[in-house]
């Protein structure tokens, strides 16, 4: 490999590890988002069960 | 009629599934690597090294095209004061850093190879990306120094329009610089490469654009269902 070859190929990593970490950090918001809707239907259910 | 136009065009972009744009952007990006890789041939004066440029280019138009559509989208909210433009703006300016971050990265290595150095004070183009990148970054510090509502909604949308101001001047700096080291990509007559350069670019560019607006769609909807899911808990305590 030579020493272009190298950067250019450590180029495309950089933008493909970047839009990897953007979409992990979306996917630990969305299952933040998906624990406090648990949370919530939780919460509206236990009138009904009291 | 124009303007009218443009709405509908942006009205008929929201009602496109976002599984179908998620697998558009896989297709697109894949197809542009293999364009990239194996059928662009080598540039003349520069050889593989030249290949970093296909998405470094694409990404500074599509950091552009984010931040132009945060300036819109807060322009709207000052004209119009559309509720669902301020987070529309923020989520635009939000893009535009992540690909603008990424714009920096792929142009400093790109320089390393070009001309043996990770970054080049005395090149305008550089510099003014930079600034243009540090102004928009001091945009979140803005936001986020301001209690949530109105307030906050005008600041950040005056803001994202002055940053706009930036973009033709970060574009033309290359045109008004007298010494530069960076290539001269786009002349008034079109662009400086044709056959399968210019292809792989535009399929390149597109797949950017996909992209970016795939990301944009992801981050608006966890932003609104957050939105929700807050005022949902505050009605029920």
């Amino acid at each position: 490999m030579t020493n272009a070859e190298k950067y250019v190929t450590a180029a495309y990593c950089v933008v493909f590890a970047v839009i990897l970490i953007y979409v992990l950090l979306i996917a630990v918001k969305l299952g933040r988002l998906d624990r406090e809707v648990s949370e919530l239907e939780q919460k509206i259910r236990q009138p009904d069960d009291g | 009629m124009g303007a009218g136009a443009t709405i509908d065009r942006v009205g008929l972009l929201r009602r496109i599934p976002l599984s179908a744009l998620a697998l558009a952007s896989l297709v697109l990006v894949t197809t542009a690597l293999v364009l990239v890789f194996y059928v662009a041939p080598n540039d003349a004066n520069q050889g593989f090294s030249q290949r970093i440029f296909y998405f470094h280019v694409s990404l500074a138009m599509t950091a552009y095209a984010c931040f132009a559509g945060g300036a819109w989208n807060a322009l709207r909210h000052l004209w119009k004061r559309d509720p669902r433009s301020d987070l529309q703006s923020y989520v635009c300016v939000h893009q535009g850093t992540i690909f603008g971050a990424m714009v920096l990265l792929t142009g400093s290595i790109w320089a390393k190879i070009s001309w043996g150095q990770w970054w080049v004070w005395g090149e305008d183009e550089l510099v003014l990306f930079l600034i243009l990148y540090l102004f928009y970054c001091a945009y979140f510090m803005l936001r986020f120094s301001v209690d949530p509502g109105t307030q906050r909604a005008n600041l950040s949308a005056v803001y994202a329009l002055f940053g706009v101001v930036l973009i033709p001047v970060s574009f033309a700096a290359i045109r008004l610089s007298k010494e530069f080291l960076h290539p001269r990509l786009f002349h008034l007559d079109g662009p400086a490469f044709r056959g399968w350069i210019l292809a792989t670019y535009l399929v390149a560019q597109v797949a950017m654009l996909v992209l970016a607006y795939t990301l944009y769609r992801v981050e608006i909807a966890g932003k609104r269902l957050d939105l929700r899911l807050r005022d949902l808990k505050e009605a029920l305590v």
